[in-house]
Parts: C-alpha cells; sequence; structure tokens
C-alpha cells in the first residue's frame, strides 16, 4: 500500500478552524490526511504539543491561525511565529525535517485554501516519507544496532554540527 | 467513581452516513477505553436528538458526554445545553467534527470513515480529562464614566444622560469644551464654535443625570466589565465652587500674570483671563476660576503677602488651603474620550517655530482668530502689525517619515478655513503650500471650490525652509519660504510677513497612562487600538471600555460626534442588558508554582496578567481573561493554565489520534 | 537501626560521588545514620556482593550517572532489585545530563570521532572498543555501548530524584534525612530541590521582558543586579527548578538548567524555547531569523541537561 501520511492541525477557533468548516460548507474536497485539534488561538500551540504529535506518529504537523493582524485576541499569532521559528531551529537536531511541521495562515474566508495548503502539505510530507519517530526509538533501544564504521563514515559532519 | 461517557454519532441524514460508515464507527467507539455507551441517530440536533442525550445524562447512565456529528462553531451551544438540561455541566461535553471537516471534504468512503473514528478517539480521550467549569455572569452597573470632556465626551455623557443613565464625566482642564472651545469657526460650514457648543456645555453642567468633574484626573481603574472602580483625584481649584458665582471680581485686581509681561502679540495669546486666577475662557463649564500656584504671588512667595482674590471675593470663596481631594465611585462601563494634542513643530529646526517671530501654530492662529481672545479676533503681526502676506503650511508633522507617517485629516480643512478668514478680515495675500489637498467630507470638495475662487494662492510642495536671512532687498525683513513648486517645477523662495504651521494631530502624551490603566492598548501610530477596525470602531479589546473621538485616530467634529453617539448607544446596550456573560475557560495561574518570573507580564492582549507585589506572583485576572492561551503556552514554569485546554487535555486529544494505530 | 546503604556511579563525570564526600563533617551525621554496603569509588565491595544479598536487603540505592552502556544498565536493575527505595542523584541519572547530548548523534558517529578521527587521536591500526576479548586465558565479555543515553527511570522504576550537576551537597543531605527520619514525600518526587523554578530563588530584579538581542556571556559583564535574561543572556532559570541557592546566578553566570524542570512541564527545551519565543519583540519572519540566529548552539542550549528527558529523546536514525 502506498504511504499515507498521518498530519495533526492545530487549529485557532476564530480564523483556521472556521475557514476548514467553510471548506467543508463549499463541499470542496481535499486530502484525508490531516486530524485537527481546535484551540482559541494560535498562541495557545506550544512546541510541546508538535514534539508529542510528532513521538505519537504524525509525520507532519500543521499549524494554522489568524493572518497578522487579525488575530482574535490581537497578537496570538505573532507568539505562535516565533515559536514556529525557534522550534525549526532544533528539528534538524532531532533528526526531523523542519519542513515537517508547517505554520499557515488560514482565514475564515479561505476555505479553498485551506484545502490547498493540506493537499499541498500532504504531498510534501508524502514525498519526504513516514517519520515514526517512535519505531526509530525503538529499533535503538532494542540495540540489535550493530557498530558499522561504514555509516559512521558517511555520517561523520555530525559529530561537530547538529 | 470510574468515569462513565457517551458517545453520540449523527447521521445528518446521509450527510455524514452517506460517506462514512456509521455501523464501523459505533463498532469503533464501543471499544474505546472509558466509553459505557454509543448511540447513533439520525439528526443529534433536532429534539429527539437531543432529548437522547439528555435523558441518558439523567438516568445517570454517563458522566461526559461526546457528540460525533457537525462543526462545533454550528451545535457546541446546542449540545452543551441538552448536557446541562440532564443535570451535567455543560463543560463535560465535547465534540468531534466529523462532517465539515470530513465527511463533506474527502472522497474515500474508507479514509473517511479511519478520520471519523480518529476524532472520536481524539474526542473520548479529551472527554475523560474534561473538568467542570462555571458559568459567570456579572450585573452591569447602569452608570458610566466619560474620561475627557472635548465634543466627543460632551456628546456621549448628554446621549446617555438624556436617554435616564447616571453619567460622571471627568475632564482634565478647569472646562470641558476641549479644542472645539479654542475655534471661532468651524469648516466647512463656518457655523460659529461658542454658538453650536456654549449650549451643549451648559447642558452637560445644568444635568440632573451628569456629575462634572472638571479639574480632575482618573488615578486608578480596577474591576471588569460592568463592575469597574474609578478612583478620581480632584485638583485643588483654590476657589470653593459651591459658593463661587464666577462674577470674575478676583482676576480683574489680580496684580500677577501668567503670560510674559514683555512678550509681543503671538506670546501673549490667550483666550480668557492672562491673570494666575482665571478661567481657561468665558464660556467655561463651569463657570468658576483656578489658581495657576506656579505663577501665583501668594503661593510664589513664603510670607504669603498678597491674598488680594481672597479679600476681592464678596462671597468668601477663595481657600488657599484647599488640598486635592481623591473620590471614588463605581461604574459599570468607561467610555475614553481624551482626545488629541496638536505636533509640536519646534523639532522641526528649519521652519523656524520658537526661533524666529511671526512662525506661529494652527493652534495660536484659531486663539488669535477668536473674538473673545486676546486680539479681539484682529490678526495681526508679533509686533501688532496687519500683515500683508500669510503663508500656511500643511502636513506639518504628518505624512512625513520622521514624525507621523498617517494623515492628520483636519489640517488641509482647516487651512482652507484660515484663508478664507484671512481675506474675510485683512487684505493679506495668503499662500497655501500643501502636498495633496484632501477634501473628503461632507460640503469639502465644495468649500476647497469656493476657495479657489477667492484669489488664494495655492502652491503643491513640500516647504523646505523658513527664514528670515534675506538674500535680496526683497525679502529684507521678511520671512522667506523655501519650497519647490512642483507644479511649475521651480524652486521658489517667497517673502512673506507670517506662517502658520498646520500642525497635525497626535495622541497625548499622556493616553498611553489611561490607557493602561483601562487596560487597551496604544497603536504603533499613538491612538487607541479599537477592537477592530472596520466592524468596531468603538469598542476595545476590554469589555466595557469604549472610545470615541480623537484618541482613536484624528478626525474632525462630525467623525467624533458620529463616533461619540456610537459609543453612548453601545454602553446602552449594555446597560439594558443589565446582565453579562463572561468567558468561563479562562487561564489561571497556579500560585505555589508561580516563581515570579514575569515573563508572562507582558504577553495578555487584555493586561489580564498582572504582577502581585505582595504575593510575589503573576495572577490573571478572570474577569479581563478571554481565554486565548497565550500566556499558557508562555509559562515557563507551567504555572498558568488554560481551563478546558489544558496542556493533558490537548495531550490526550493527540494520543487519541494515535491510539487506533 | 542503621539504614542500609548503596551508592553507584554509572554514566557520568563522578562529580555526584565528589558532591557527597563534599558534605564535609557532615558525612559523620551520615556515617551515623547509614551503613555504605557498596560504594565502588569509595570503599572495596564487588558485584558479586551485590548479588549475594537478598532482595531488597538494602534500604536505600542512591544511583548517579546515566545509562550509557550495558554495565550502567545491569547494575541499575541489580540495585533496583536489592533495595527498598531508589534515588536516581544528580542530572544524568534524572534527565540524562550533559551526557545525554550524545543522543545528538549515533553510536557510530561517536565512535569514529573518539577513536579514529579526534585530533589527538592516534590510532593507525584502527583499533575499536570490542565487546568480547580473547586474548588471554578465557574469553572476556566487556560491556557494550549503547546507542543512546537514559535515565535511570527509563530502564527501572525510580522512586526519588536528588536532581542537580552535582546537587548542591547540602540538599544531599537534607534529602538523605527525610529517609531516615521517614518524611519522605509521594513516590515519584523530587526531593532535596524546591518546588517552584530558579527565578524564585534568585535574588536579581526582575521586569517585564522583551528581548531585542541576544548575548554569549563572553560577550558582555552582565549587570549583577538585574534578570540576566532581560540583558539578552540566555538564562535557564525561568524553566529549571529551584535548590541550589541559585549558585550559578551568583557568579553572575545564566543558569544552564541542571536541576530539571517543574513537575508537569513535558519537555524543559521546548518550554523553555515557547516562553522565550513569546517574549522575543520582532513580528516580521527576517527579523525574528535575525534575533534567534543570535543564539549559540540553540538544541544544546535548551536541551543541555535534559536530552534523555525530552519527549523525543534523540537524534532519530
Ligand atoms: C487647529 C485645529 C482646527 C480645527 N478646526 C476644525 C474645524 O474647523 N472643524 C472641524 O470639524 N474640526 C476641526 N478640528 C478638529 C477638532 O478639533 C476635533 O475633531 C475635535 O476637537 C475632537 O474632539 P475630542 O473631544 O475627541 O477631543 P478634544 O477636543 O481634544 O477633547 C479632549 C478632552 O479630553 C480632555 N482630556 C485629555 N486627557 C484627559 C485625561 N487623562 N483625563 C481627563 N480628561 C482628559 C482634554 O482636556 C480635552 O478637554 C480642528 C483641529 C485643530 C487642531
Ligand atoms: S511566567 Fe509563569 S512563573 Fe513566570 S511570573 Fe508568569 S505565571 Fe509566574
Ligand atoms: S489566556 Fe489570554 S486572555 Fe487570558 S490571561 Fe492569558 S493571555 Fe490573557
Ligand atoms: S485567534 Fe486566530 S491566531 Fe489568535
Amino acid at each position: 500500500m502506498s504511504f499515507e501520511p498521518k498530519i495533526v492541525g492545530f487549529l485557532c477557533n476564530w480564523c483556521s478552524y472556521t475557514g476548514a468548516d467553510l471548506a467543508g460548507t463549499a463541499r470542496i474536497k481535499y486530502s484525508p490526511n490531516l486530524r485537527s485539534i481546535r484551540v482559541m488561538c494560535s498562541g495557545r500551540i506550544e512546541p510541546t504539543f508538535i514534539l508529542k504529535a510528532l513521538y505519537e506518529g504524525a509525520d507532519g504537523v500543521l499549524i494554522a491561525g489568524c493572518h497578522p493582524g487579525d488575530c482574535h485576541y490581537q497578537e496570538g499569532n505573532y507568539k505562535a511565529l516565533r515559536r514556529h521559528r525557534m522550534l525549526r531551529m532544533i528539528l534538524p537536531g532531532f533528526g526531523i525535517e523542519p519542513e515537517r511541521v508547517r505554520l499557515e495562515w488560514v482565514a475564515a474566508s479561505e476555505g479553498e485554501r485551506f484545502a490547498t495548503i493540506v493537499d499541498e502539505f500532504t504531498e510534501e510530507i508524502r514525498s519526504l516519507g513516514p517519520l515514526k519517530v517512535r519505531d526509530s526509538l525503538e529499533m535503538v533501544l532494542s540495540e540489535d544496532v550493530i557498530l558499522n564504521l561504514d555509516t559512521a563514515m558517511e555520517e561523520g559532519g555530525d559529530a561537530n554540527e547538529a | 467513581m470510574a468515569v462513565r461517557i457517551g458517545v453520540y454519532i449523527c447521521h445528518c441524514g446521509t450527510n455524514i452516513a452517506g460517506k462514512v460508515d456509521i455501523a464501523k464507527v459505533v463498532e469503533f467507539a464501543k471499544g474505546l477505553e472509558n466509553v459505557s455507551l454509543v448511540k447513533d441517530y439520525k439528526f443529534m440536533c433536532s429534539d429527539p436528538g437531543q432529548a437522547l442525550l439528555q435523558k441518558d445524562v439523567e438516568d445517570g447512565l454517563i458522566d461526559r458526554v461526546v457528540v460525533a456529528s457537525c462543526s462545533p462553531l454550528m451545535h457546541e451551544n446546542t449540545f452543551r445545553k441538552a448536557t446541562e438540561r440532564g443535570g451535567l455541566n455543560p463543560y463535560l461535553f465535547t465534540m468531534a467534527n466529523i462532517r465539515e471537516q470530513c465527511s463533506w471534504v474527502h472522497i474515500d468512503s474508507g479514509q473517511t470513515t479511519d478520520k471519523a473514528k480518529d476524532l472520536i478517539a481524539a474526542a473520548v480521550r479529551r472527554a475523560f480529562l474534561l473538568e467542570p467549569l462555571t458559568k459567570r455572569e456579572v450585573p452591569i452597573n447602569p452608570r458610566t464614566v466619560v474620561i475627557g470632556g472635548g465634543i466627543a465626551g460632551i456628546q456621549a455623557a448628554l446621549d446617555l444622560a438624556e436617554a435616564g443613565k447616571k453619567v460622571v464625566l471627568v475632564e482634565r482642564e478647569p472646562s470641558i469644551g476641549g479644542h472645539m472651545s479654542k475655534f471661532d469657526k468651524t469648516f466647512p460650514t463656518l457655523d460659529c464654535s461658542a454658538c453650536i457648543l456654549t449650549p451643549r456645555m451648559v447642558s452637560v453642567g445644568q444635568h440632573a443625570n451628569i456629575e462634572l468633574m472638571t479639574y480632575s484626573e482618573v488615578e486608578e481603574v480596577s474591576g471588569f466589565v460592568g463592575n469597574f472602580n474609578i478612583r478620581v483625584r480632584k485638583k485643588a481649584r483654590y476657589v470653593d465652587s459651591e459658593l463661587c458665582n464666577g462674577c470674575g471680581a478676583c482676576w480683574e485686581k489680580c496684580p500677577g500674570t501668567r503670560v510674559p509681561r514683555k512678550g509681543n502679540v503671538h506670546e501673549k495669546l490667550s483666550l480668557g483671563p492672562t491673570t494666575p486666577i482665571y478661567m481657561p475662557f468665558m464660556q467655561a463649564v463651569p463657570a468658576i476660576p483656578v489658581i495657576d500656584t506656579e505663577t501665583c504671588l501668594y503661593f510664589k512667595d513664603d510670607k504669603h503677602a498678597c491674598g488680594l482674590c481672597a479679600k476681592e471675593c464678596e462671597r468668601g470663596a477663595i481657600d488657599y488651603e484647599m488640598k486635592d481631594e481623591i473620590v471614588e465611585f463605581e461604574v459599570g462601563n468607561i467610555i475614553i474620550a481624551t482626545g488629541f494634542q496638536t505636533f509640536d513643530p519646534s523639532v522641526i529646526k528649519r521652519y523656524g517655530y520658537g526661533e524666529i517671530e511671526n512662525v506661529m501654530t494652527a493652534l495660536e492662529f484659531e486663539i488669535m482668530n477668536c473674538a473673545s481672545g486676546s486680539t479681539g479676533g484682529k490678526i495681526l503681526k508679533a509686533d501688532g502689525g496687519v500683515p500683508g502676506s500669510i503663508g500656511i503650511i500643511h502636513c506639518v508633522g504628518s505624512r512625513d517619515k520622521h514624525y507621523h507617517d498617517y494623515c492628520s485629516r483636519v489640517c488641509c480643512m482647516y487651512s482652507l478655513k484660515y484663508s478664507h478668514l484671512i481675506k474675510e478680515k485683512t487684505d493679506a495675500e495668503v499662500y497655501e503650500f500643501y502636498i495633496d489637498m484632501r477634501c473628503f467630507g461632507k460640503g469639502y470638495e465644495e468649500f476647497y471650490d469656493r476657495l479657489l475662487t477667492e484669489d488664494v494662492r495655492f502652491v503643491r510642495g513640500k516647504v523646505a525652509e523658513v527664514t528670515d536671512v534675506p538674500t535680496c532687498k526683497a525679502e529684507e525683513g521678511k520671512l522667506i519660504v523655501k519650497v519647490e513648486d512642483t507644479l511649475i517645477g521651480n524652486v521658489r523662495r517667497i517673502p512673506l510677513d507670517m506662517v502658520i504651521l498646520s500642525t497635525g494631530l497626535e495622541g497625548h502624551a499622556t493616553l498611553r497612562e489611561i490607557a493602561k490603566k483601562c487596560s487597551v492598548s496604544v497603536g504603533q501610530d499613538g491612538f487607541l487600538i479599537e477592537k477592530h477596525p472596520k466592524l468596531g470602531p468603538v469598542s476595545t479589546a476590554t469589555d466595557g471600555v469604549f472610545i470615541a473621538g480623537a484618541c482613536q485616530s484624528p478626525k474632525d467634529i462630525p467623525d467624533t460626534v458620529a463616533q461619540a453617539s456610537a459609543a453612548s448607544s453601545a454602553v446602552l446596550s449594555m446597560i439594558t442588558r443589565e446582565k453579562i456573560e463572561i468567558e468561563s475557560a479562562t487561564a489561571e495561574v497556579d500560585e505555589d508554582k508561580c516563581s515570579g518570573c514575569k515573563l508572562c507580564n507582558t504577553l495578555c492582549p487584555y493586561l489580564a496578567v498582572k504582577f502581585d507585589e505582595e504575593k510575589g506572583v503573576s495572577v490573571v485576572n478572570q474577569a479581563l481573561c478571554k481565554g486565548c492561551g497565550t500566556c499558557v503556552a508562555g509559562c515557563p514554569s507551567g504555572a498558568i493554565s488554560a481551563k478546558h485546554f489544558e496542556d493533558r487535555q490537548i495531550f490526550a486529544e493527540i494520543e487519541g489520534i494515535f491510539s487506533g494505530l | 537501626m542503621k539504614l542500609k546503604a548503596g551508592i553507584y556511579w554509572g554514566a557520568g563525570c563522578g562529580g555526584c560521588d565528589v558532591a557527597v564526600l563534599d558534605v564535609h563533617e557532615k558525612i559523620l551525621v551520615v556515617a551515623e545514620k547509614m551503613d555504605l554496603l557498596f560504594w565502588p569509588i569509595a570503599l572495596d565491595f564487588k558485584y558479586k556482593d551485590v548479588e549475594a544479598m537478598d532482595d531488597g536487603y538494602l534500604d536505600i540505592a542512591m544511583f548517579n550517572g546515566g545509562i550509557r552502556n550495558s554495565e550502567n544498565e545491569e547494575i541499575a536493575k541489580l540495585l533496583r532489585k536489592k533495595s527498598k527505595t531508589m534515588v536516581a542523584l544528580g542530572s544524568c541519572a534524572h534527565i540524562g545530563g550533559l551526557i545525554s547530548m550524545a543522543n545528538f548523534h549515533t553510536k557510530e558517529t561517536i565512535m569514529s570521532r573518539v577513536y579514529l578521527e579526534s585530533e589527538s587521536t592516534d590510532n593507525p591500526d584502527s583499533v575499536l572498543p570490542l565487546e568480547k576479548w580473547n586474548g588471554g586465558k578465557e574469553e572476556l565479555e566487556l560491556p557494550r555501548f549503547h546507542q543512546m543515553v537514559k535515565t535511570l527511570d527509563q530502564v527501572v522504576d525510580v522512586d526519588y530524584y536528588i536532581p542537580g550537576c552535582p546537587p548542591v551537597p547540602d540538599q544531599i543531605v537534607s534529602a538523605l534525612s527525610q529517609v531516615w527520619e521517614g518524611t519522605l514525600p509521594e513516590k515519584g518526587s523530587v526531593i532535596g530541590a524546591g518546588t517552584r523554578t530558579l527565578c524564585d530563588e534568585c535574588p536579581r530584579i526582575k521586569e517585564e521582558k522583551t528581548i531585542t538581542s541576544f548575548k554569549r556571556t563572553v560577550e558582555i559583564i552582565p549587570d549583577s543586579e538585574k534578570c540576566l535574561l532581560e540583558q539578552g543572556l540566555l538564562c535557564l532559570g525561568p524553566v529549571t527548578r529551584e535548590g541550589c541557592g541559585a549558585r550559578c546566578i551568583n557568579s553572575n553566570v545564566p543558569c544552564r538548567g541542571c536541576y530539571g524542570p517543574l513537575e508537569g512541564v513535558h519537555d524543559q527545551g521546548a518550554k523553555m524555547l515557547s516562553a522565550l519565543a513569546s517574549v522575543l519583540e520582532p513580528k516580521e519572519e527576517k527579523e525574528i531569523d535575525e534575533l534567534i540566529g543570535q543564539i549559540a548552539d540553540p538544541l544544546r542550549t535548551f536541551y543541555r541537561f535534559s536530552a534523555a528527558a525530552s519527549i523525543l529523546r534523540r537524534k532519530k536514525v
């Protein structure tokens, strides 16, 4: 079977969740790979939630909030933006492509745009392949990985750089 | 006792059932932990659908409710109410959106069914951890405070008072009236400002429903919508307002002065008496003078030798021992109408304001032009002579990236007004130096058209410099305006007798203070931020705090009055409701965990998070919090929790999504 | 009756053992209350002595250091079996510690770096550690270097945690006194530390924060009265449990996070990142990136001590 990514979305109630609902009311069809969690504002979304989702099995995480200047609570989305930019910096250290965590602004009127974003993001994650944080961790913990100097050499730069 | 969750799956006719395999989903839900019953029904939102759930709650079969149906934005309230009718706290209910974000948007039925399962599993895990919350309603005190007594505050106060509601109007200056009381005529109709303003000021002074506090400032605002507590400092006037009848005997005999004795005509400009005991202008409301202790001879000298006014006052109203008074009162709503201040042009050195004689500001010109002012309305040069030529420079401090980016909206129009008045009163040649003419209001373009026929010279270009250094005979003893005339493409030097700087409007230097007290924000432009630039122009992010007039943005009198009436009707609609429900899902600080790091103190858009110096911890004002959760994500101690959106609840949802893997 | 105790040093620098010695004269109090039946760094007992004990024979076992190799893991399991109370002593046992930054690398890169590439290595035959060796009379089995560092509670059930790198000696004594006085809190608690974060204990003046630039400690001499974070130094105090007596802070050095996060904070690094991002000044992506670009090695700054205990635990392979 082809790889069907599983994506977790964190949507703010006022713009993005409403925008996603609008895609529904307009019967716009898009990929079934996203599962959304509703929060009141993107400012509530913590990096911890995203790491948790990745750990539990998400292949990608979508954060969506109101466009800059439109946040229902004025500035929550700027905080989300800054948290996202910082999270991107550390993801490679955990062996995760920063592209797997995407931030988008979706207005309440942008049902079409929401659908397009989900489609595009699903395809992007599909091309990145499954993430499987947990499987990888279990494999490592089972200690059946044997010291292999060939792979060590390939990865050589890693010791000095995140 | 174990938690028993009831899961109700809606077919929504074929809207959901047409795509989602309901039987499979029911089977799946039955297998979930803590689920004690699963039902499916054609239309959950219908009366029988709601009754289904309500009955199971009533019968004590379940103590948590999950409805998998449409979007919570559609029916969350419906099912919350049904849950409540069954006798359960409405916050022990949650929803899985399997229509808008599931059955309606996907094609493959198998994948859609899988998604529905995941969403239900997430909702069930969330439901397990839900906590009851109390619904909070607060009564609305029908009294309102209006801060600022310019035309905006006057209008708002009168509207409310006429509707039979009590109002306290707090004005910082000795009299209400604001800027409008300084004008002789108003554009574009050239109404006499005093004629239209004075009757309103008098009504404010006399209205049984208005308590007027002039020469007073709001010191502290506490509380929240419907229940604000206001503390006001009434500054000492040194004149007893109960005894004084405004006869003026005091200032007529007063030997002191508030203006320089040697000053020229422009430096001595004033609307009211120039003595230390004075009324700001003759139509002042209340018509009671104040003593300026900075210049009063009695206060200046330790022996208190003067005391003349006290001797002159037949009613014994002068009281040099008077002290500031603090008054506290409660109101339900606040209208901020503190207006604006004009831009200080002395920072633009090349215009020479404050350095070169006969360069004056618009506001100074208004006072000079006022029939009741110190020149009796005559337009004069600093030396008292009649000017033969006057230049008016537009956009001073406005539309300029060094000062204010915005357009001040009224300067073009009042500049035109000046041209007309100058032409009416003198034979002077008049120049208007403008960038663009912005005459957008009702009757404004027509007024401009009229001026075009009144022999005014319009020069399109931003003035580079105003100097008194001549380069030829014709410029000697004159002010020279250096300007690029962009219509003829030439730099010109125009010698003039007088220059008026059309200074822009800006937020009060003290606006931030009052804004902070009332928990509203000041924008980058220096004006108060309204709730929504289009749909919420008079409300603010803080419930119960409204704004009107030029404190929100530069505006002319018609717009100011319109906004003031809008604010008062918004307040009226609040008062009529009598009660208001406030957010239950707020943030809360665990005081045992808070370290007092203050990281959260700047995060709340409603300034609900404040530091309690005594306890050394931050606290969330439950009445101000709207539950966005921003501070929760910002607290490094995990000391702030978001009710209904707790970390563990969101974690549970995430786990739920992957529980079927 | 005296308590029977054991102390063990797993993967770590040994600083925790030294901290136990650093209680100075209070060691006498400890000696009066406890019989140390196993302490490889100081006393000559063998593993077989422990193996010979009945299960639950020891009243308390204090394990310091992380779980890096098969020997650490084996002894952790052995001590768990032989003791009534298992205490994780120090950052490595508690949350992984400095050594768990190795989780950002694979075992292979570590081996190759250390035995083949490092500037001071002279290993022309590319000899690497072996797990079995039979050069002598009989075959020897040597500890296997694991793929990642684990915290103590990732391999055995832990009753209490005494945090710190190393724990403050006085706090060790006060935690131990809870043992002999029978005043231990609920199982799973952190002992020998406070219940709030370091900011509570930090004597500096704290104001509202808006961060406009980041500095490294070498770049400025910070004002010793003011909050370090407000001066642009990345202090982990806000996200770190108090109890150390603000040792670093009092030396004008920002907190590095060794006491770990408070209960309920699932990921010390991510939580700090979230808090910090909240108070940065810029709002535009470009300016944000410029500002956060000033943070030197963000990954290891946020996860200096807690990589093994973070949600993701290691670099994914
Ligand atoms: C030179 C000039 C000429 C103008 N000519 C015209 C014209 O011809 N026609 C026209 O339509 N518009 C004109 N305008 C615009 C007009 O002045 C404004 O539209 C109008 O004054 C706005 O009213 P307001 O009540 O909002 O503010 P203001 O008039 O500024 O009144 C605000 C009041 O609040 C008080 N206040 C401030 N802070 C506090 C505080 N903290 N506590 C208590 N009280 C406080 C102030 O003392 C003042 O009395 C002109 C403006 C200028 C600068
Ligand atoms: S961020 Fe958290 S710990 Fe810091 S002051 Fe606010 S509530 Fe207290
Ligand atoms: S949850 Fe939002 S509204 Fe409530 S106190 Fe925190 S930041 Fe303010
Ligand atoms: S409410 Fe949508 S981002 Fe804040």
